[in-house]
């Protein structure tokens, strides 16, 4: 399970995620396996050769057997639609999750080929390694300052798109400290293929000590503004974690509104 | 002069080069052949400037046939780089290779195997199933032909000229904008799609025409074949469908070429309009494939099972649902954009929606084997292949119809698995069982079965071998378009064991190969000594003679009875007694006319894309010179009169009797 990570989740979004796939596949198997015998049984009973079967060429239709046919898919179809909507409703990526805890607001810029991570909070930001406290509420705010990607943390939950102009919410919530993978699921050209990142899930107290750390390091981590910004938006690949001791606060929704002009 | 059309456009790493190299080959050994055998004039005279939809479908076949190769190799390539390419190995595909080639096997397969695959089969088949001699615009039609060609040749010339789009098969902008694919291979995108684009929406046209109003006397349209249902209800798709790929295609080349902005980030552009239009065309597009093998199981079922189809009206309900709700769940192909849970929820129903109707055809299709005689044919393979695959495949596109299920799945490798199984077990099988099941139709003898067995065997393990690690791979966190992956995701056992499978299918392809050329070497062994009704058939097609006649029927036939061959066959009345009495027959003259307007196409599309804009001119000026010479033309038609028709019917008739 270790290796699969939408089977594994470490967060209560995926893990809802998970449990919602597991049901709808049931649901759709009391159809697969009927038609999965039926094909097997009828065309191995009305082989040409087994001579002595019934044989009705002119049988063309039978309300009863055509309404059983209709009306059992439309059953399963109709208890899948009754899931679909509350699903959708309480699994809306835009909501904010239930908790006792006070969310944390991470801003979220995909870049070519990387992903800038905005702490306004904390007043710090990242490259390529989103550290998050373990038991609160994520609330990533996510946009884009190259061509549209996908923003995806597998084992926590569901993606969401990150595009140019447009900011995007997506709450999710780690239950289990660890790295899982974060990638771009959307193809955004060259470097594509390297434009994953790492979510670090580590305790409340880990994560304050973290970002203090870095919000310290003045003289290693430079400051994010618009000139260093500019650079950094400039295409690179594989790119190794950065860190940014102090953010601009105006960044993000200047980054979001600057198409909008 | 040239445009920005440089020495550069022809440097190209070794792969592409030894592409463009046997291409060349081919070409020139084709055309050395031709002269060799003295056949130019054959060539020109019955196929390239004729109007007999026959022909034309043979020639659609053709093409889809070698694109598939070439569709094929680029499967090929990604299963192979994808097998190497898990950490520090990058393979042997740079980046930007690999992705012009991800992107050219969507297109390949998509616009030229697929589409060419159903237009040609209706080009072959619905005029004869529905009674009729001709379709109802045959100049119309030679032109959508090769308007399609001619978008296939310009597809091809990127790989030559310059570089195709590196995007993925859709370029989603911005992306797809000049500022960040600044090269030509988006436009080589843009116009191979409009050309031949255009020549679908004119086939989808004429096929509408056709379909409505040249059936032969009796055929209510609740007397159709399904198949004719089934390809009426594609029509309707293409009709309606594209003309919104033109649209969309049409204002992303404004944005590239006169620096618009519809679909740019910046200054008011909206790159998400973008993706809900091209996905309205785009599952319809999806329909547009898959229900003409829906149509083509319905026909090859009930003449395997010896009867008749079972819940016609259902079917034709089931089709006309599919039709009409295939307009309405484009949103499912990106629920990740970010719309409200009412939007996604209401979209997701939508597509579940769709299960139903098409669940009725499968039981539909089971009960006609019911109380049946089943021959296990070729065809009926194909169709359990199809039972065995699409029900897997539509079930992990109704998981993935679930909103909050498809955050997790959207773009992984599942997504890819789950549209392969749709085509590949969906469209393909459907289509690979219709062209052997019409083939002795049209060549007078049948394909080899158990080389076909033996192909449809390899397609099937090679398939699952090839996707089910895909479906695997998706709940492994795996996207589509990766040309490397790191070492530490565990993927690579599971690639490996995909790149196996597309091997496994690769020789199932060449089975098929085998088949034909062993079918066409030993024909006489399989000759169709039935006079053209080789499988005891149920519909018009199989009434007339074999090979079939250029005017299909020499008199209409009446079509008061669904299976009216069938029918007539059981009453006793087929085949006919007495000599019937004949009429004239007017038929279109060849033209030259379609190949030329293609030929420009071509090179208006060369043009624009490369900005030499008086060759786009002058081709445009020469495509309306030819419009305006043959609406001109009045000598377009010739007349068979009847004492010929006979004198080619008895001829017929005594050829027949002297086979053994």
């Amino acid at each position: 399970m270790n290796r699969f990570p939408l089977l594994d989740p470490k967060g209560i979004i995926g893990l809802d995620e998970r449990n919602l796939m597991i049901v709808a596949a049931v649901l759709m198997l009391l159809v697969v396996i009927p038609v999965y015998i039926m094909a097997f049984v009828i065309a191995r009973r009305y082989r040409a050769g087994n001579t002595g079967r019934e044989y009705r060429p002119d049988w063309g239709s039978s309300w009863r057997y055509e309404l059983a046919w209709w009306a059992f898919p439309c059953a399963v179809i109709l208890v899948l639609s009754i899931i679909t909507w509350q699903s959708s409703h309480a699994l809306d990526p835009s909501q904010p999750i239930a908790s006792p805890a006070a969310p944390l607001t991470i801003q979220v810029v995909a870049l070519d080929w990387k992903w800038l991570f905005i702490y306004p909070q904390q007043h710090i930001a990242s490259v390529n390694l989103a550290v998050i406290p373990v038991g609160t509420p994520i609330d990533f705010e996510i946009t884009a300052d190259a061509p549209m990607n996908s923003f995806w943390i597998p084992r926590l939950g569901g993606q969401i798109y990150a595009m140019p102009g447009m900011a995007t919410h997506l709450h999710l919530m780690a239950d289990v400290p660890g790295d899982y993978r974060g990638l771009s699921a959307n193809f955004s050209g060259a470097g594509f293929s390297d434009m994953t990142f790492t979510a670090r899930a580590e305790s409340a107290g880990e994560f304050t000590a973290w970002a203090a750390g870095i919000a310290a390091a003045t003289t290693t981590d430079p400051a994010l503004t618009a000139p260093s910004f500019e650079a950094l938006a400039k295409p690179s690949t594989a790119v190794a974690p950065v860190f940014y001791s102090s953010a601009d606060p105006a960044l993000y929704n200047e980054i979001v509104k600057q198409y909008v002009r | 002069m040239f445009g920005n059309l440089t020495a550069a456009a022809f440097e190209h790493n070794w792969i592409v080069n030894a592409a463009v190299a046997s291409m060349g080959l081919a070409l020139v050994g084709v055309a050395a052949l031709l002269t060799y055998l003295r056949r130019w004039r054959w060539l020109w005279r019955e196929w390239l400037t004729t109007l007999d939809h026959k022909r034309i479908g043979v020639m659609y076949l053709v093409v889809a046939a070698v694109m598939l190769f070439k569709g094929g190799v680029d499967a090929l390539m990604m299963r192979g780089q994808q097998a190497v390419a898990a950490g520090a190995a990058q393979g042997y595909l740079s980046a930007n290779h690999y992705d012009q080639i991800f992107t050219a096997h969507g297109v390949t397969m998509i616009f030229f195997v697929a589409m060419p695959l159903v237009f040609g089969l209706f080009n072959l088949i619905i005029p004869l199933q529905i009674g009729s001699r001709d379709v109802a615009f045959p100049f119309l039609n030679a032109v959508s032909f090769w308007l399609f060609a001619a978008g296939a040749a310009l597809f091809n010339a990127s790989l030559a000229v310059g570089h195709f789009a590196a995007t993925g098969w859709l370029a989603y902008p911005p992306l797809s904008e000049l500022a960040y694919s600044p090269g030509v291979g988006v436009d080589y995108w843009i116009w191979c799609l409009q050309i031949a684009g255009i020549g679908s929406l004119l086939s989808g046209i004429n096929f509408l025409a056709t379909i409505i109003t040249m059936r032969a006397p009796g055929m209510k349209l609740m007397k159709m074949p399904m198949f004719i249902w089934n390809a009426l209800g594609t029509i309707v798709l293409v009709v309606f469908a594209f003309p919104v790929l033109t649209a969309t295609l049409g204002m992303l080349f404004l944005d590239r070429f006169f620096s618009m902005h519809f679909f740019t980030a910046a200054a008011g552009g909206n790159a998400m309009m973008y993706v809900n239009l091209i996905w309205s065309w785009g599952h319809p597009e999806v329909y547009i494939l898959v229900l003409p093998a829906f149509g083509i199981f319905s026909e090859v079922v009930s003449v395997f099972s010896e009867k008749k189809i079972f819940g016609y009206a259902s079917m034709v309900a089931a089709t006309a649902a599919i039709t009409l709700l295939s307009f309405m769940v484009w949103l499912h192909h990106f629920f990740t954009m970010g719309a409200g849970a009412d939007v996604n929820a209401f979209f997701g129903i939508a597509t579940m929606v769709i299960a139903i109707p098409t669940g009725v055809k499968i039981f539909n299709w089971l009960f006609t084997m019911y109380k049946g005689r089943v021959h296990f044919t070729t065809p009926m393979y194909w169709f359990f292949g199809f039972v065995a695959t699409f029900t897997l495949g539509g079930m992990a596109g109704v998981l993935m119809a679930v909103p909050a299920a498809d955050f997790e799945l959207h773009n992984s490798l599942f997504l890819v698995a789950h549209f392969h199984t749709m085509i590949v077990g969906g469209v393909l099988f459907g289509l690979f069982a219709g062209f052997t099941y019409w083939f002795p139709k049209f060549t007078g003898f049948k394909l080899d079965e158990r080389l076909g067995k033996w192909a449809f065997w390899c397609w099937i393990v090679g398939f699952f071998l090839a996707f089910v690690p895909l479906y695997i791979l998706g709940f492994m966190g795996a996207t589509r378009r990766l040309d490397h992956y790191a070492a530490s995701t565990g993927w690579q056992p599971l690639f490996i064991v995909a790149g196996i499978g597309a091997v496994i299918i690769a020789i199932g392809v060449l089975f098929q190969l085998a088949q034909i050329v062993v079918s066409i070497l030993w024909r006489e062994r399989y000759r169709d000594t039935t006079n053209g009704d080789p499988w005891n058939g149920r519909t018009l097609e199989w009434s007339v003679g074999t090979p079939v006649p250029v005017y299909n029927f020499a008199v209409i036939p009446n079509a008061a009875e669904r299976d009216p061959l069938w029918e007539a066959k059981r009453r006793g009345c087929w085949p006919p007694k007495e000599n019937p009495a004949y009429e004239d027959i007017t038929l279109p003259r060849n033209s030259a006319v379609p190949v030329i307007i293609a030929a420009l196409g071509f090179l208006f599309g060369f043009g624009i894309v490369w900005h030499i804009v008086w060759l786009a001119l002058a081709s445009a000026a020469g495509i309306v010179a030819a419009l305006i010479t043959r609406s001109c033309d009045n000598d377009t038609e010739y007349v068979i009169s009847a004492a010929e028709v006979e004198r080619m019917e008895s001829q017929r008739m005594e050829s027949r009797l002297q086979k053994p």
